[in-house]
C-alpha cells in the first residue's frame, strides 16, 4: 500500500439530502450564517454580501445554482468561504450550505469521474465521486466551474431538476 | 600573474544589457523612473525659458536635469543615451554662460532631444519602440552646429536674475484694546485670515484675564504673539488688521528670511563654549561635561523664578524658536522618499478597515453606557480619523505635474493647427489623489484638444473679429468645499446652443417641442454620438468623445458641465471629489436594508405625502416649491419586497441639470464612509456602484444614482 498515495482533504458539507465535498485547501473559513444584504437586480443564486472581518463578500446559494429549491435558514445553515479563481482572479465567496459535517481523506483510487448518464444536474460543475467507504458517495464539485457561470448569470432552473432526479442520481452513484 | 585571471568582458553585448535588467533589477528600475522624472523637469524648464529667455534659474534647472541624465546613464551602463547627452549638455554649457542664446531654433532643438532620450529609454528597457539611428544623428549634428556658430561679439547682457518670491518669517504682536469687542470685531477671524497666509504659530497670552470678580465679560483680556512665515509682503499682513488698527496695538517685525536662513548660525553657535575647549583640552572629560551641564537650569526657566518675566512670555519665545526652526527644517530638507504605490494601496487599506473596526467600537460603546471605556474610545476615534486623513493624503498629489504636460500638448498642437495660443495655469499646487489625476489626464487632454482644434480661431480670424491674436486657454485648480474645481476654459468662438438644439433634433435625442434651459442644451453634448464638427478632423472628434469623457469623469465620482457664450468662448467646469476611498453619503432605509446615496448630488430632502402623490394621481412625479419633479422609488427599481409606509422620505438629486427626486421610507442620516468596491461577481449590478460597512457591522449599498436614473428612463 502506498502511504503517499496523494489523500487530500475535503470538507463535507450537506445540500438538502445530498452530501457534497470541498477541498480543505479552498476553504478559507466557515462561518455562521449572519446577515446578508441583497443586491438588487440580480440573479437568484447570487443572495447578496456580508461583512467579513471589513471586506465585503460575495454569497452564492449553491442549491439555487445547482437546480435546487433555495437554501432553508435553519441553526445549522452557515457559509463556508471560499477561494476561487474566475477568469484568472483569485476571489473569496461565501457559500450557503444547510450544514457542514467533517473533514474527510480521500485518496484517488476512492474519487471515479463523475456520472455522464442520467442526470439533468450540470455534471460540468461535479469533478468526481468520492467513496468514503461502504459506498457511501459524497459529490465533490469544482468550485470554479460552478461560479464561473454565475458572472454572465446563468442559472439552473428548479424546474428543471425535480427531487426524483436527484434520487436517480444518487441510485446511480451505489 | 594576473593575467590569468584576467577575462574579456564583452562590450554592449545583448547578453550584458540583459545582465543588467536581471540582476541589478531595481537598480535600473530606479533609472528609468529617475530619467522619467529627468525628462519631465527638462520639457517644463525648456517651455519654461521660451516663454523667458532671460530666465538664469530655468537654464541653470535645464541643465542639471540633463547632466543628471547623463551621469546616471553613465554609471547604469546606458551608454549611448550618455553619449547623446553629452552632446546636448554641451550645448546647455554654452546657454548657461550666457554663450548660446535662447531661441526658438535652441528650444526646438532641446525638445527633440529630449523625445529621443526618451524613445532610447523605452527602448533599452525593450518597450515596443525602435530607436532611429539616423534620427539621433541628424539632432547631434544639428547640436554640434549650434556649437559652432561663432556666438563670439555676440555676448548676451547678464541676464537679470528674476527674484523669486522670497519667503519670510514675520513676529507680529498683536494686543487689541479692551474695547475692541464694542467694534464688533472678533479678534478670531483675523487670527483665520493670517493663518491663511501661510505658516502660523499662533500663541495666546493669558495672564491679564482678572479674577472672576472683577472680570468684564465685554472686554477682550487676550493678546496674541504670531509667528507667521509666508511670502506675502508686510502690507498684505497689515491689511488682515486694516479695520481694526486704531483698537489695537500692532507690531510687526521681521525675523528671518528664507535665503539667507541657517540653521548653523542660529544662538550663536559661532564661537566654542567654554566647555568644549575644556574637553578638547583634555582639562575634563565629556561625562564630567555633561554633569555639569545637567545641573544648569535653562535661562527661562531662571527668569520666571526670578520674576523677571512671566510664564507667558517665555513660552511665546519658546514658540517662536520652534517655528523657525520648523521652517528652516523644512527648507533644508524637502527630502522625499520613493514609496511604490502598491504599499500606499497596503496602508490606506489597513486604515480604512481599522475605520470601520473603530466604528463598530465606538457604536457598541455608546450602547453600553460605560464612562470609563467612553473616553478612550473619544480618543480612538479622534486618532483614526487622523490616520484616516494622513493616510489618504499620502496619495495625494499636486496637479501641476499634470499640468506641464499639457503646455507641451498646445505648443505642438497650435503650432500644427498655425493658431497662436497660449496656456494658462492656475493651481498646481493644489492637491488630488494620484488615482483621480492619472485617470484625468486623458479626458483633460481631450477637452483642450477640442478647444484648440474646434474652439480657437487662427490669429487672423481672431484679429477679423477683434480679439487678441493670441488665443487663451485658462486651466485651473481651486478646492471648493470637499472637492476641487478643475476648469479648462478657451477665449475660442464659444458653443452655439440653437446649433446644438438642432443637431439633438435630427438625432432625434430630444422632441421638438422640449423645452430645455441654456445647460441642459448643453448637456445634450455629452450624449454618444454626438459631435458639432462637420467633419471628424484627425486631432479630435475620433467618435472619442465627449460622452467618454462623462463616463470617466463619473466613474471617478466627479461632475462636468459646460458653460459658453458665442464669440466670447467655453468652460468645461469638473468637479471631483478629492478621494476615491472615501464617501460623504446619506443612509436612507428601505425597509430593513440600508442604502448609501452620495451628498455630492444631493440638493434637499424632503417628505413625500399620499396627498402629494394623489395630486399627480399615480404619475411618479410631485410638486416641490412649483417645480414638477418626478421620482424614483427604491423599494420599486429595487424590487424589493415590503409596504411603503404611509409617509415617505424624497432626496431631490441633481444630475445633469436634471432634477430627480430618490424615494425611500426613512432617512437615517448623514455619514461618511470608506468605499468597499464589489467583487467581479457584482460587476453588473445596476443602479449599485459600491458598498460600504457601517457601525453595526452590516453591509450598506451606495446607490449609482446617474445609473438609477437612466435605468428608470427605460
Amino acid at each position: 500500500m502506498n502511504e503517499a498515495a496523494n489523500m487530500t482533504q475535503y470538507l463535507t458539507f450537506t445540500l438538502e439530502k445530498d452530501e457534497f465535498a470541498l477541498e480543505v485547501v479552498r476553504v478559507r473559513e466557515v462561518m455562521d450564517y449572519t446577515h446578508i444584504t441583497k443586491v438588487p437586480r440580480m440573479p437568484e443564486h447570487l443572495c447578496g454580501v456580508i461583512n467579513l472581518r471589513g471586506n465585503v463578500v460575495s454569497v452564492v446559494d449553491l442549491r439555487l445554482k445547482l437546480g435546487m429549491e433555495a437554501v432553508r435558514k435553519s441553526e445549522n445553515t452557515c457559509i463556508v468561504v471560499v477561494e476561487v479563481r474566475i477568469d484568472g482572479e483569485m476571489l473569496q465567496v461565501g457559500i450557503l450550505a444547510d450544514s457542514v459535517q467533517e473533514v474527510i481523506d480521500l485518496d484517488d483510487e476512492h474519487i471515479s469521474p463523475p456520472p455522464r448518464i442520467g442526470t439533468k444536474l450540470n455534471t460540468h460543475f461535479i469533478r468526481g465521486m468520492g467513496n468514503r467507504g461502504a459506498d457511501d458517495f459524497v459529490i465533490i464539485l469544482d468550485m470554479d466551474k460552478v461560479l464561473a457561470d454565475s458572472c454572465t448569470g446563468a442559472v439552473m432552473s428548479s424546474d428543471d431538476v425535480s427531487a426524483e432526479e436527484h434520487q436517480n442520481v444518487t441510485l446511480l452513484q451505489k | 600573474m594576473n593575467a590569468e585571471l584576467q577575462t574579456e568582458i564583452p562590450e554592449n553585448s545583448d547578453l550584458d544589457r540583459e545582465d543588467k535588467m536581471n540582476e541589478s533589477g531595481k537598480y535600473t528600475d530606479t533609472y528609468y523612473q529617475e530619467t522619467e522624472e529627468r525628462l519631465a523637469e527638462v520639457e517644463e524648464a525648456v517651455l519654461d525659458i521660451e516663454q523667458n529667455p532671460h530666465d538664469k534659474e530655468g537654464v541653470n534647472r535645464l541643465f542639471r536635469a540633463m547632466h543628471t541624465i547623463k551621469g546616471s546613464g553613465a554609471m547604469c551602463g546606458f551608454d549611448d543615451i550618455a553619449a547623446f547627452t553629452h552632446h546636448v549638455e554641451n550645448v546647455l554649457e554654452k546657454v548657461r554662460r550666457g554663450v548660446i542664446p535662447v531661441t526658438k531654433e535652441l528650444t526646438d532643438i532641446i525638445l527633440a532631444s529630449r523625445d529621443q532620450i526618451k524613445i532610447m529609454l523605452e527602448a533599452a528597457y525593450g518597450k515596443d519602440v525602435v530607436t532611429d539611428a539616423e534620427h539621433s544623428a541628424c539632432i547631434t549634428a544639428a547640436l554640434k552646429n549650434l556649437l559652432a556658430e561663432s556666438w563670439q561679439g555676440k555676448t548676451i547682457d547678464p541676464p537679470l536674475s528674476e527674484d523669486k518670491e522670497q519667503s519670510r518669517t514675520y513676529r507680529i504682536q498683536f494686543r487689541p484694546d479692551k474695547g475692541i469687542f464694542g467694534t464688533g470685531t472678533d479678534p478670531t477671524f483675523l487670527l483665520a485670515e493670517l493663518a491663511e497666509l501661510g505658516e502660523c504659530s499662533l500663541d495666546g497670552h493669558k495672564h491679564t484675564i482678572p479674577e472672576l470678580k472683577d472680570f468684564e465679560p465685554e472686554h477682550c483680556y487676550l493678546y496674541w504673539n504670531i509667528i507667521l512665515t509666508t511670502e506675502k509682503n508686510m502690507n498684505t499682513i497689515r491689511d488682515v488688521f486694516i479695520f481694526v488698527e486704531d483698537n489695537c496695538e500692532l507690531r510687526i517685525d521681521v525675523i528671518g528670511e528664507q535665503a539667507n536662513w541657517d540653521i548653523e548660525t542660529d544662538i550663536g553657535k559661532e564661537h566654542k563654549k567654554i566647555g568644549e575647549i575644556l574637553v578638547e583640552r583634555g582639562d575634563i572629560s565629556s561625562e564630567e561635561l555633561r554633569n555639569a551641564l545637567k545641573t544648569q537650569k535653562r535661562v527661562g526657566e531662571i527668569l520666571v523664578e526670578n520674576d523677571t518675566v512671566d510664564k507667558d512670555t517665555v513660552h511665546s519665545a519658546l514658540i517662536e524658536q520652534r517655528h523657525v526652526r520648523k521652517i528652516s527644517k523644512k527648507q533644508q530638507e524637502t527630502v522625499s522618499i520613493r514609496v511604490a504605490t502598491d504599499k500606499l494601496d497596503t496602508l490606506v487599506n489597513l486604515v480604512g478597515e481599522l475605520v470601520i473596526t473603530q466604528a463598530r467600537m465606538s457604536q457598541i460603546v455608546s450602547s453600553l453606557d460605560n464612562t470609563e471605556l467612553a473616553n478612550p474610545i473619544e480618543e480612538l476615534e479622534l486618532l483614526t480619523v487622523e490616520l484616516r486623513d494622513c493616510a489618504l493624503n499620502m496619495r495625494m498629489v499636486p496637479i501641476g505635474t499634470s499640468f506641464g504636460k499639457f503646455r507641451r500638448l498646445v505648443r505642438d498642437l497650435s503650432a500644427d493647427l498655425d493658431k497662436n495660443i497660449e496656456l494658462i495655469t492656475e493651481g498646481a499646487e493644489t492637491e488630488l489623489d494620484k488615482t483621480i489625476i492619472d485617470r484625468l489626464s486623458d479626458p483633460l487632454v481631450h477637452l483642450i484638444r477640442n478647444s484648440i482644434d474646434h474652439g480657437i480661431h487662427t490669429p487672423e480670424e481672431r484679429k477679423d473679429m477683434g480679439k487678441p491674436r493670441v488665443g487663451k486657454i485658462h486651466l485651473s485648480a481651486t478646492h471648493r468645499g470637499a472637492n476641487v474645481e478643475i476648469i479648462v476654459r478657451d477665449d475660442g468662438m464659444g458653443i452655439d446652443a440653437e446649433l446644438v438644439f438642432a443637431q439633438a433634433l435630427e438625432k432625434g435625442l430630444v422632441s421638438e417641442d422640449a423645452e430645455l434651459s441654456r445647460a441642459e442644451i448643453f448637456s445634450l453634448l455629452f450624449t454618444p454620438g454626438f459631435s458639432t464638427a462637420k467633419e471628424v478632423s484627425d486631432i479630435s472628434g475620433r467618435g472619442v468623445g465627449l460622452d467618454v469623457v462623462r463616463r470617466e469623469i463619473d466613474s471617478l465620482g466627479g461632475t462636468i458641465r459646460i458653460s459658453s457664450e458665442v464669440g466670447r468662448g467655453t468652460a468645461f467646469v469638473l468637479s471631483m471629489p478629492l478621494t476615491l476611498a472615501i464617501i460623504d453619503g446619506l443612509l436612507v432605509g428601505v425597509g430593513p436594508e440600508r442604502f448609501v446615496l452620495p451628498l455630492s448630488m444631493i440638493e434637499e430632502c424632503a417628505e413625500l405625502t399620499p396627498e402629494q402623490i394623489a395630486k399627480t394621481r399615480g404619475r411618479n412625479m410631485t410638486p416641490i416649491r412649483g417645480e414638477l419633479i418626478p421620482f424614483i422609488r427604491l423599494r420599486d427599481i429595487f424590487t424589493m419586497s415590503g409596504t411603503n409606509p404611509s409617509i415617505e422620505q424624497i432626496v431631490i438629486v441633481k444630475v445633469d441639470n436634471l432634477r430627480v427626486g430618490i424615494v425611500a421610507d426613512e432617512i437615517v442620516g448623514n455619514l461618511q464612509t470608506v468605499i468597499k468596491p464589489l467583487d467581479r461577481l457584482y460587476r453588473d449590478a445596476e443602479g449599485i456602484s459600491g458598498a460600504t460597512i457601517m457601525g453595526d457591522g452590516t453591509v450598506a449599498l451606495i446607490a449609482d444614482i446617474p445609473e438609477l436614473i437612466r435605468c428608470a428612463k427605460d
